[in-house]
C-alpha cells in the first residue's frame, strides 16, 4: 500500500512535468511566431508561470502557486495571452498520409482509450493521473509505429494543440480549484439552506430534479456546463444527493449531462448553437436551437429519473 | 451576512453571462468569496495555491494531445471523413441518427471527430439534403432549415453525450476531480467514464425517436404537396 502511495506521487510528478514541458514549448512557440510585440512577451509569460506551477509548485510554498494563479488570471483578463501560429494542417499532405495508412490510424486512439480503461480496472491502486499517464504513452507508441512520424513531431503537435485549445484548457482545474474554496468559505451550506426551502427534507426524487434543472439553467445562463458543475455540485448535488447516499460517480455524471441539455437550449452557447447556424445559413440563428429544445427537455427528463433510480 | 458568500457564484453567473474572460473570472470569484468569507488574503492565495495543485489531474488530457494532434496530421480526419460519407440512408432522420451514433461511439474512444466546419457543413448537411430532394423530388424553404437544424442537433448532442465515456476527456476529470477534492475519492475517472455509458446509450435512442418522428413530419408535408 505505502508503495503504491510511494510510486504514485512520483510517477504522477513525473507526467506533470512532461505537461509542463509541452507548455514550455507552446511559450517558445509564442515567442517565435506572434507578431504583436506586447502579447508575444505575455502569452510567454502565461505558459511559463503556468509550467512552473505544474512542475516547481509542490515544492514551493503552497502561496506561491496562488500568486502564480493570480498572475495566470491578470495576464488573460488583460488580453494579454493569444495563439501563436502552427504549423497548419495542409489537406493534400492529411489525404496522401490517409491513404497510405488507412483505417489503421484510428488504432492509437483506440490504444489510448483502452489501456486507461484496462490499467485502472487491473490496477485500482494506480491514481487516475498515473493511468491516464501511461494510457498516453501507449497511444503516443502506438501512434509513432503506425505513422511512422518522428518523436519530435508529436511533440510540435502536442504543441499545436495545445496552442488551439488556448488558455481555457486550465478552465476545468481551475473550476475544481474554485469548487473546492466555495466548500472552505462555506458556501454550499448557505445555497443548501435556501435550496432546503424547496426541497422538501428526504424527497430524494425532488432533490434529483433540482440538481439535473439547475444544472440545465444554471448552463443555459452561462452558456458553460463546466462552471455551472462547479457551484451546483457544491450547492446542491452534495449536500442533498451524495449526503443522503447517492453515488458520487453517478451524481457527477449525471449532472454535468444535464447541464448539457442546457447547453442544447441557449444562445449563450454560441460556439454551439449560434455560428453554426452562420455557417449553415440557416434563416434564423436560432434554427439550431429550436431544433434541440424537444430533445434537449426529453433528455433533461431522463436525466432526473436515471439520477433517481442509479444513484440511489 | 451568510448571503454575501454568495458574491463569488454571482460573480462567475454574471461573469460568463457576459462573456468576460473566463480564468480572470474564476480568480476573482474565488478570492472575492474568501475575502467575504474573512478569509485573510494571504491564506485565501495560499488555498488558492493547494487546490490549484490538487486539482492538476483535470489538466491531465493534455496528454493526449501529441497522440491526437499526430493522428490528425496522418490523416485521421480524411479516414473519418471516408468513413462517415459511406452511410447508407434514405431519410434524413437516418443520416442524422447513423452520425450522432457514430459521433458518440467515437468520441467514447478519444476519437474527436465530428465537428461543424469539419463535418456537418460539407458532408453530413449536403447528404442529408440530398436524400430529401432522392425523396420527396423537392423540398420548400423551411424543411430546408429544419434539416440544417437536425442535422447540427445531432453533431451536438452526438458532442455532448459520447464525450465523457472517454476517461481522460476534461469533462470527465473535471467531474473526477470535483469529486476527489470534496473527499469522495471512489468517484475516479473510471467510475466517471463508465457511469457516462447509460445516458450515452439513451441519446442515441431519444434521437431514433426524434429524428422517426422528424421523418414523419417531413412525410406528411411533402408527400401531401406531391400529391396537391
Amino acid at each position: 500500500m505505502g508503495d503504491w502511495k510511494q510510486f504514485n506521487t512520483v510517477a504522477g510528478e513525473v507526467f506533470y512535468v512532461i505537461i509542463a514541458i509541452i507548455f514550455v514549448l507552446v511559450a517558445i512557440n509564442a515567442i517565435k511566431t506572434i507578431e504583436d510585440k506586447r502579447k508575444k512577451y505575455t502569452t510567454f509569460l502565461f505558459w511559463i508561470v503556468l509550467a512552473f506551477t505544474f512542475a516547481i509548485g509542490p515544492h514551493v510554498d503552497k502561496m506561491v502557486t496562488g500568486i502564480c494563479v493570480v498572475v495566470l488570471a491578470i495576464l488573460t483578463g488583460s488580453k494579454g495571452v493569444t495563439q501563436g501560429k502552427g504549423k497548419e494542417l495542409i489537406p493534400e499532405e492529411t489525404r496522401k498520409h490517409a491513404d497510405r495508412i488507412g483505417y489503421k490510424i484510428f488504432i492509437p486512439a483506440l490504444t489510448l482509450a483502452i489501456s486507461a480503461v484496462l490499467l485502472a480496472s487491473l490496477l485500482p491502486k494506480m491514481s487516475g493521473a498515473v493511468v491516464l499517464g501511461f494510457s498516453g504513452l501507449a497511444g503516443l507508441i502506438s501512434a509513432l509505429v503506425i505513422t511512422k512520424a518522428k518523436f519530435t513531431e508529436s511533440a510540435s503537435e502536442g504543441v499545436r494543440l495545445m496552442d488551439n485549445v488556448g488558455t481555457t484548457g486550465i478552465l476545468p482545474q481551475l473550476l475544481s480549484a474554485l469548487g473546492a474554496v466555495f466548500t472552505v468559505a462555506g458556501v454550499g451550506e448557505v445555497i443548501s439552506s435556501g435550496v432546503s426551502a424547496v426541497i422538501p427534507e428526504g424527497n430524494k426524487f425532488i432533490a434529483s430534479a433540482v440538481y439535473c434543472i439547475g444544472m440545465a439553467l444554471f448552463t443555459m445562463i452561462m452558456g458553460n456546463g463546466f462552471a455551472a458543475f462547479s457551484v451546483i455540485t457544491v450547492g446542491i448535488g452534495i449536500p442533498f444527493l451524495i449526503m443522503q447516499g447517492a453515488n458520487p460517480a453517478i451524481v457527477g455524471a449525471l449532472g454535468l449531462t444535464a447541464g448539457y441539455c442546457g447547453t442544447l437550449m441557449t444562445p449563450m452557447a454560441a460556439n454551439f448553437n449560434i455560428m453554426p447556424a452562420a455557417l449553415l445559413e440557416t434563416k434564423s440563428q436560432y434554427t439550431i436551437i429550436k431544433a434541440q429544445i424537444p430533445y434537449a427537455l426529453v433528455m433533461l427528463l431522463v436525466h432526473i429519473f436515471l439520477v433517481y433510480f442509479l444513484a440511489f | 451576512m451568510e448571503i454575501l458568500k454568495l458574491i463569488g457564484v454571482v460573480i462567475v453567473i454574471v461573469g460568463f453571462a457576459i462573456k468576460l474572460d473566463t480564468i480572470a473570472t474564476v480568480v476573482i470569484a474565488g478570492i472575492a468569496t474568501g475575502l467575504v468569507a474573512g478569509i485573510p488574503l494571504d491564506e485565501i492565495l495560499t488555498i488558492l495555491g493547494d487546490k490549484f495543485l490538487s486539482n492538476r489531474l483535470a489538466t491531465m488530457f493534455v496528454l493526449t494531445l501529441p497522440v491526437i494532434g499526430l493522428l490528425e496530421r496522418y490523416g485521421l480526419k480524411d479516414k473519418a471523413v471516408d468513413f462517415i460519407s459511406k452511410i447508407k440512408a434514405a431519410t434524413v432522420g437516418r443520416i442524422a441518427l447513423l452520425y450522432q451514433a457514430i459521433r458518440v461511439l467515437s468520441a467514447a474512444f478519444s476519437l474527436r471527430i465530428g465537428g461543424h466546419p469539419q463535418f456537418v457543413r460539407p458532408l453530413i448537411n449536403p447528404m442529408a439534403q440530398a436524400a430529401a430532394i432522392s425523396q420527396y423530388g423537392h423540398i420548400d424553404e423551411k424543411s430546408e432549415d429544419e434539416i440544417k437544424g437536425i442535422v447540427a442537433s445531432a453533431e451536438n448532442a452526438g458532442n455532448f453525450f459520447g464525450q465523457n465515456v472517454f476517461m481522460a476527456a476534461s469533462g470527465t476529470l473535471l467531474i473526477a476531480s470535483t469529486l476527489e477534492e470534496q473527499g469522495f475519492a471512489e468517484a475516479t475517472a473510471l467510475e466517471v467514464a463508465k457511469w457516462s455509458i447509460p445516458i450515452a446509450v439513451i441519446s442515441v435512442l431519444v434521437a431514433a425517436i426524434y429524428y422517426t418522428y422528424f421523418d414523419k413530419k417531413l412525410n406528411g408535408r411533402l408527400l401531401n404537396g406531391k400529391k396537391a
